[in-house]
């Protein structure tokens, strides 16, 4: 099955980006294709490329670019929201790209399901 | 096949589909962000000739009263877009009774014309989408 | 439909709208903070209950431990991990999360 995910809050604040991690590791562990994750609201910040977490925690961001590494998954930065809150291309870590809101509307379209992550 | 070939077949192929998106809304408009930047989901999935309807409940149903007026706050007054929501084709607004009685608001102090259901007659709409998207 | 809530019943009344709509055929799954909603005693206990006799009640394994609260879960809500939240996913047309 085609699986997409939203993001709508940034990295420690709140759960939802770890939450949508484990699901999106457990679903690849399943045999799943992550469609994409796309990032909106505060879920943009969970592209910083310059975030320094304490080394006993888990390094929300790396783990990410880690994803995206082994796995091809498509992580995507809504443009809009990026701006508003100062994610641009130049401090975006790897395995992220930015495009449009029109990327969350197509993974609407192209997967099977689709699972939203916030507050 | 060229990328562009490429791109354009499955742009075109992505279009062919038409799913039923719904947008639902259950938080009040200015203390967070998810009003406003909801709303800017809605009008590109417009832009994608999706069947999109629009839900609110809960708190949700502040964001459609008249009088909205941001001066004071300095922040955009960003109410006037429910009403540009007709012109994008957006004219499913449904809006629960339950929530809007709790709040003592009556349908006539609402911005835009909705349709006013019942939290079963939610609750099935709901049931019928092929894609919730919730802040 | 699968039905996620991941706030506390005390905190949000997501719990709480979200019972009110979830219907017969679909699932509800506790996540987050909303697993306090899922133990003996709670606020959202008799909800709960009443749900359970139209509709399974699940709730994320993980989030009950941390909370070291895995120990009083309330009778018939079950238990899932990471992996039965995916296959919940699959198994409905659609999710929707109540924020």
């Amino acid at each position: 099955m085609k699986i997409g995910l939203l993001i709508n809050e940034g990295p420690y604040n709140h759960q939802a980006a770890d939450t949508a991690y484990q699901f999106a590791r457990a679903a690849l562990a399943k045999g799943h294709e992550v469609q994409r994750v796309f990032f909106y609201n505060d879920g943009v910040n969970n592209a910083s490329k310059l975030t320094e977490p304490p080394q006993d925690d888990r390094h929300i961001v790396n783990r990410w670019s880690k994803l995206a590494e082994e796995h091809g998954t498509d992580l995507v930065v809504c443009v809009a929201a990026g701006l508003r809150r100062g994610l641009v291309d130049d401090n975006l870590a790897p395995g992220f790209r930015i495009s449009g809101l029109g990327q969350l509307v197509e993974t609407g379209i192209e997967s099977d399901r689709l699972v939203v992550f916030g507050d | 096949m060229s990328q562009v070939e490429e791109e354009t077949a499955v742009e075109a192929e992505v279009q062919a589909v038409v799913k039923k998106f719904m947008f639902v809304n259950r938080k009040a408009p200015y203390g967070t962000i998810y009003a406003l930047e909801g709303l800017e989901v809605v009008l590109i999935s417009a832009a994608f000739d999706q069947d999109v309807s629009l839900a609110f409940l809960d708190d949700g149903v502040y964001q459609l009263l008249k009088g909205q007026q941001t001066k004071a706050l300095e922040v955009k007054n960003f109410s006037p877009t429910y009403r540009a929501l007709e012109g994008y084709d957006v004219e499913k607004l449904y809006v629960e009774r339950e929530s809007l009685e709790a709040r003592g608001i009556r349908e006539d102090q609402l911005l835009v014309p909705v349709q006013v259901v019942s939290a079963k007659e939610m609750a099935e709409l709901m049931e019928q989408q092929d894609v919730i998207i919730g802040f | 439909m699968l039905h996620i809530v991941n706030k506390s019943p005390y905190e949000k009344n997501s719990v709480a709208s979200c019972l009110a709509h979830a219907q017969q055929g679909g699932a509800v799954l506790l996540i987050e903070d909303a697993v306090y909603a899922a133990t003996k005693g709670n606020a959202a206990e008799a909800a709960v209950r009443r749900a359970m006799q139209a509709l399974p009640v699940y709730a994320l394994g993980p989030d009950l431990e941390a909370r070291g609260v895995q120990g009083s879960v309330i009778d018939g809500v079950q238990v899932v991990d990471y992996g039965g939240f995916v296959d919940l996913v699959a198994e409905h047309r659609t999710s929707q999360s109540w924020l």
